[in-house]
This record gives structure tokens, C-alpha cells and sequence, in this order.
């Protein structure tokens, strides 16, 4: 009888002190929270994302804290894997890649029910490469496509057309160093160094070439395949002359900075670029064309650029979820979208952008791509699972290896096929 | 024969002294290593730690797809790390003794001098390797500049892109930090040496390099293979320069790097403790050869 009147005062206090519990956290959800939100650093990406923060901040009383991480997306997705392993809060929002929510998806709440079904507005493909297991992991923010830059200056000065194969990228910037004759001149920079960003060049060359995509839809491992070696051997033949031998080390920034400084004819980048190479301090304003990245050779060769872009996704472990969910509605919006896409020229991933006035008047190649980005190719990150950045950094490294001369490419591709074919022993 | 009951007291003293210092070991030593070990004979994952199961030592070899010692990767890494090793704390000795016998001459400000030397020791490696790599940097780099300025080099070379430079530029920045390390450890070792010795040799007009061989060396042996040993331990699980540098990259990446890409970049727990755990038998399979092979015991002055 003792005991059962203990336990139930027990009972009792229990409930009176989760009712003080609540009480004490119903005024603390209204009273303004600070939301801690990761952004990308690369170009004008850190200023923008305060800025519309801030915005957000502004409206809603709350307070925002812009942490910035590594440029490179590899060592970005390494400190999010340790954060979220830890089960840390220090960051309620994350800027994901669009490879990623396959690998950190268990990290992060479905966003279904903060939408108000507003993803119906956007990329139907990259939603879908959001939903894992019927959950919206993240919301596009913005969408990537690799396109080429070039001088436009330099090519109308020599009479050369802009390039419409790999192959003619090579002559052309072969003529144009051969005519200019300058030291400090080299014909064509892109993402060399062993990391995710070499992965998304490569997979241009090789699917412009009709070399498929590493591994395809069905989990078949597709890489060894003479059209693929094609497209390594010729880019790798430019190694020698019109690519600068650090190339191999560049990151996006580095081959920015270089092509900004105007020492490149041709730039394989994302169209980040264009905002900062036509700022008004650039060596290169009004110099520079954008195109789509030109088709290989052979059967089944057609210009092609890889999908890349970023998301936004709200941490499990987020003290505060709700608002940090109505952060994110708020920067995907179709108002802060065409102010990324005017300023920053980062593509908008609602479809109805692609006919704004003002957006196009900043960005004129949005609109002449606008199938480049639409039909985008994809990494097989969807198919690979979590053995994703297992499959890349075996691809990154062996073409890292057929760039700089320690395997010719249908040796490297042949170890590549042995080398994924061991890590699908285990299961993807 | 019974011990005294002065050595059994002074033995639960030295017992009683010790333990603080043992439980401190065991939970920032022993529990993580065991942890380790624990974790390369299972299939964790760093998504989901606590959801993994035993696999024995399938990490490190099954028949179905290899483990760790199939891995060609693995083995790049093991050939790069010695191959470090060898050569970095090869100059580094060297040179350190060079530097060691030049400051331990008496000279004007060599206190100074002594202090001035340690900088490069003193720089945070991060800041130093990021410093380095502009410096090396093949389009707007300072090394470049140089060395085509006074006609060394005809073109920039890509220092830290190109395969065969990446490795001889980040054992020559380990020189540059460590070499003052080196120096310094020999430095204190060769300020015991008593004066004596130095005069007999003198008076007898022994050949200075004769007394270098056949009195400074053999007198700094001990303290010098200890200095190396320290070096050799710290090469070889060497991470931050090499991944400050050139990222995982394969031409160059140590052990230490092979094993943190699979423990956060492939998020395999298991795989990558294997690799740890094989990093840590390596390093000390290491020690005991160099031990061995100097013939030093620590703590000895042989």
C-alpha cells in the first residue's frame, strides 16, 4: 500500500514537473532563437546567404549565425560527417550537395510538412533526388551544370568560332596561345585535384563522348569502354601545352583565379563564375562568353554538363527545427532564388525563373542553357548508395593518374573496372 | 629469499604513486586503442555507431573482396609513409647535427640565434603547410618567381600537382619545420659532453673531423637515436602537412590520410580502424627495429 501511494506521488510529481517543463518552453519557442546555418564559401555564395539570412532575421525577430566551411565539397562533406555523427546542434541548417542526400539523409527531418507544397514549383529531378525513403531530406536551393567560359576577345580576335567538340577546344586554344605568344597565357583551366570536383569534370568528358556514367542505372559497372579512354586520352594530350601543369591541385577557386586574372582562354567551371568574372573589379568584364560544354566524338557524342547544386536541410539534433525549417522555406524562395540568380548568377531551381526579365538580363546564358541545366547528367551517387564517395575517389584518382602521365587511359580504366568491380563485392 | 619489509614499503609506495598516472593512461590510451582494435573486427559504420556487428578480421582479409591487405591503396599509402619516413628524417638528422655543432660554438647573440631557429618549429603546421602551398603555388607562387629569376628553372614548375615533385616538396617543407627540432635535441646533447676529452684530443692534435667521428658521435649516439626514434614516430603517422597539401590524393597520401578517408569520407568505421590498427602495429614493429638496430635502450646511456 506504501509503495503504491509512492509511486503513485511519483507519478504525480513527474507530471507537475513536465507541465512546469512545458510552461517553461512554450514562451522560450516565442521568444527569438538564434539558427546556426552552414554556408558554401565559394565566390559571392557566403555574402548572399548572410544577406538573405538577415533578411529572414529581420522579419521573423529571430537571430542567425553563418558558419562558412571548406571550399572543397570533399572536406565539407568530411566536417558535416563528423558533426551530425556526433549528434551535435551547433548547426541547425546545412548547405547539402546533390550527392549527398543518399549519405547524411538519417541526419536530417523530412521538410514535407514545412513546405506548404511548394517543391511542386521546382526541378521535379532534383526533388526527387532529395526524397529518400518518402522523406524530403532537402530543398533546392540552387542548381549547377558544368558550362564553358571563354575569352570572347580573344577568340573574335584571332576569327575563331567558339567551339562546339573537346577536340576544337584543343585546337582553338592551341591557335590562340600559338598567336598571342604570351608566357603567362595557358589555353584551358578546370577542377584537377583528387577530390569530387575532378569526378564532375571527368564524367563530362566521358558522357560527352557517349562513355556512359561510371556505373549505370542498374548498379553496372560501365567505365572500361574505348569512348571513355577516348575522352581521357584527349584530355589528357593537353596536359603537356595548354593546361597549367598545377591544374592537377586546382579547386574551383584556383581555376577561377586564374581565368579571372585573364590567363586562361577556356574555363570549365559552374555557373557561379559568371557573376564574379563579370564584377566590376575582374580583368576579364566583358570579355567572357558562356557555352555549353561541347560534345565529344564518335557515336552517342553530345555536349552534356554534370548536375550539381546545393540544398538546404535541417539537422535531427536542431534544438529548434521548426524555425530552422521556416529559414529554409524563406531561402528558397522564389523572391530570394532571383536574387542569388541577378547577383550571384546561381541558377534559380524553379523552371518559372528561367523566364524573368531581370534575371535574364544579368545572366543571358540562363536562358540559352536552360536545357543544359534541365537535363543535366547525374553522378551515380542514387545507384552506388552509400558507397558513393568509395566509387568517386576510385574514379578521381585514376583519371587523376591518366592527367598526369602515370597511366595511359585504357590501363587506368581497365584498374578502375577491377577497383569498383572490389567495391561492389561488398554491396551497393 | 624473503624481500625486507623496506623494499616490499618502498614497492606499495612506488605502487600507490604510479596509480594516477596508470588510470590517466588507461582512459586517454589503452581505452581508445582497445576501442580501435575493437572497431576494425566489426562493420561499423559512422552514420550509425551503434547499429554493427562482429565480422573477426574480415577487414583485414576475406576471401570475398580482399580487405585491407588486397588494398593496392593501402599499400601506396604504407610505401609512401616509409618512403617519408626514411628521407625526411634522414636530412633532418643530418642536418640538425650540422645545425647543433654550428650553435654550439660560442658566438655573439647566440642566444638569439639559438631562440630564432625554432621558429619554423614553433608555426602551427596548418599555417605553415597553407603558407608553403601559395609559396609553391605554380601560377602566382614565390618559388616559381625565384627560380626562374635566376635562371634555375626554365618554366613554373607545379610543385605540389605534379606526382614526382608532390612527395620531395612535402618532405623538403618537413625539413624546413623539423629540422630546428632535431637540432635542438642534439644541440642539448652535445652540451653534456664533458670538456676534457675535447682538450686531451687537442693537446694529442687529433684531426677535428677524427674527433667528431671517433669522440663527438659515439658520446651523442644515445641521445641522437633517441632523437630519431622521436622523428621516425612522428613521420610516420604524419597527416596534417601532406593533407593540408595535396588532399587524399593517392601519389601522396600517408597512412594516416588512407585511414581517415575511410573512417570519415566512407564513413567506414570498421575498415578504417583496421587500417589504424595496422598503422599502429607498423609504427611499432618500426620503434623495436630502430631500437634494435642502434642498439639503444632508453633510459641507458649504453
Amino acid at each position: 500500500m506504501t509503495t503504491r501511494t509512492a509511486t503513485l506521488q511519483n507519478t504525480a510529481l513527474a507530471l507537475a514537473l513536465a507541465a512546469a517543463g512545458l510552461a517553461a518552453a512554450q514562451p522560450q519557442e516565442a521568444r527569438a532563437v538564434e539558427i546556426a546555418i552552414s554556408c558554401g564559401a565559394v565566390g559571392i555564395e557566403l555574402e548572399l546567404c548572410r544577406e538573405a539570412a538577415e533578411r529572414w532575421a529581420a522579419e521573423t525577430g529571430n537571430t542567425v549565425e553563418v558558419v562558412s566551411t571548406p571550399n572543397s565539397s570533399t572536406e565539407r562533406l568530411a566536417l558535416y560527417q563528423q558533426i551530425l555523427a556526433a549528434g551535435a546542434s551547433d548547426i541547425d541548417v546545412y548547405q547539402v550537395d546533390v550527392i549527398w542526400p543518399g549519405i547524411l539523409g538519417t541526419h536530417f527531418i523530412d521538410l514535407a510538412p514545412y513546405t506548404g507544397g511548394i517543391e511542386a514549383q521546382h526541378f521535379e529531378a532534383i526533388v526527387a533526388n532529395n526524397t529518400v525513403d518518402g522523406e524530403l531530406k532537402a530543398m533546392p536551393l540552387y542548381t549547377d551544370a558544368g558550362v564553358l567560359y571563354y575569352r570572347a576577345d580573344l577568340l573574335e580576335k584571332h576569327g575563331l568560332p567558339v567551339p562546339t567538340t573537346w577536340a576544337e577546344i584543343g585546337q582553338t586554344a592551341r591557335a590562340v596561345l600559338a598567336a598571342e605568344q604570351d608566357e603567362g597565357l595557358w589555353g584551358y583551366v578546370f577542377q584537377g585535384r583528387a577530390y569530387e570536383g575532378l569526378t564532375c569534370n571527368a564524367l563530362e568528358w566521358i558522357d560527352a563522348y557517349g562513355g556512359g556514367q561510371i556505373v549505370d542505372a542498374d548498379g553496372e559497372i560501365t567505365v572500361d569502354n574505348a569512348a571513355a579512354a577516348a575522352a581521357l586520352t584527349e584530355i589528357a594530350g593537353w596536359m603537356a601545352d595548354i593546361v597549367p601543369p598545377g591544374a592537377l591541385n586546382y579547386t574551383e577557386e584556383e581555376s577561377r583565379g586564374v581565368f579571372q586574372s585573364g590567363n586562361a582562354v577556356f574555363m570549365r567551371n559552374w555557373p557561379y563564375a559568371w557573376a564574379l568574372a563579370q564584377s566590376p573589379d575582374s580583368p576579364v568584364r566583358g570579355k567572357v562568353g558562356v557555352t555549353t560544354l561541347p560534345a565529344g566524338a564518335g557515336e552517342g557524342a553530345a555536349p552534356t554538363g554534370t548536375l550539381g547544386g546545393w540544398n538546404l536541410a535541417v539537422s535531427r539534433y536542431s534544438e529548434h527545427p521548426e524555425i530552422a525549417a521556416d529559414l529554409v522555406m524563406h531561402l528558397v524562395s522564389a523572391q530570394e532564388q532571383k536574387i542569388r540568380a541577378v547577383r550571384g548568377a546561381y541558377n534559380p531551381t524553379m523552371p518559372a525563373l528561367y523566364q524573368d526579365a531581370e534575371i535574364l538580363a544579368a545572366t543571358p546564358f540562363f536562358g540559352d542553357l536552360f536545357d543544359t541545366f534541365a537535363n543535366a547528367v547525374a553522378r551515380p551517387s542514387r545507384v552506388t548508395g552509400d558507397k558513393y564517395n568509395r566509387v568517386s575517389a576510385a574514379f578521381w584518382e585514376s583519371v587523376h593518374d591518366v592527367l598526369s602521365g602515370e597511366a595511359d587511359a585504357p590501363t587506368a580504366l581497365a584498374a578502375l573496372e577491377g577497383d569498383l568491380a572490389r567495391i561492389k563485392r561488398r554491396g551497393w | 629469499m624473503a624481500t625486507s619489509e623496506l623494499i616490499r614499503s618502498r614497492r606499495r609506495a612506488a605502487a600507490l604513486f604510479l596509480a594516477p598516472m596508470l588510470a590517466l593512461l588507461a582512459v586517454v590510451a589503452a581505452w581508445p586503442l582497445g576501442r580501435t582494435v575493437y572497431f576494425s573486427m566489426t562493420d561499423a559504420r559512422l552514420s550509425d555507431m551503434g547499429a554493427h556487428s562482429f565480422v573477426g578480421l574480415a577487414n583485414f582479409w576475406n576471401a570475398e573482396w580482399g580487405g585491407l591487405l588486397e588494398d593496392p591503396a593501402w599499400w601506396g599509402a604504407v610505401g609512401n609513409t616509409l618512403w617519408f619516413t626514411a628521407v625526411s628524417v634522414g636530412l633532418e638528422t643530418v642536418l640538425g647535427l650540422a645545425v647543433a655543432l654550428a650553435l654550439s660554438v660560442r658566438f655573439p647573440m647566440r642566444g638569439l640565434v639559438r631562440a630564432a631557429v625554432l621558429i619554423p618549429w614553433a608555426i602551427p603546421t596548418i599555417v605553415s603547410a597553407k603558407l608553403w602551398g601559395w609559396m609553391l603555388h605554380d601560377q602566382f607562387g614565390v618559388v616559381n618567381a625565384a627560380l626562374v629569376g635566376v635562371g634555375a628553372i626554365d618554366a613554373p614548375l607545379a610543385w605540389t600537382a605534379d606526382p614526382t615533385l608532390a612527395l620531395w616538396s612535402i618532405v623538403a617543407i618537413d625539413v624546413w619545420k623539423t629540422t630546428p627540432f632535431m637540432a635542438l635535441l642534439i644541440l642539448a646533447a652535445l652540451q653534456m659532453l664533458p670538456g676534457d676529452i675535447y682538450e686531451a684530443a687537442r693537446i694529442d692534435g687529433v684531426h677535428p673531423v677524427k674527433v667528431f667521428c671517433y669522440v663527438t658521435l659515439p658520446l651523442i649516439w644515445p641521445a641522437l637515436m633517441v632523437a630519431v626514434i622521436f622523428r621516425a614516430l612522428d613521420a610516420m603517422r604524419m597527416f596534417d602537412l601532406v593533407y593540408a597539401l595535396t588532399g587524399n590524393a593517392e601519389d601522396t597520401a600517408m597512412m594516416s590520410v588512407f585511414a581517415r578517408q575511410q573512417l570519415v569520407d566512407f564513413q567506414d568505421v570498421g575498415y578504417g580502424s583496421a587500417a589504424s590498427t595496422l598503422l599502429f602495429l607498423i609504427v611499432a614493429l618500426m620503434i623495436a627495429l630502430v631500437l634494435t638496430l642502434g642498439r639503444v635502450r632508453v633510459g641507458d646511456g649504453r
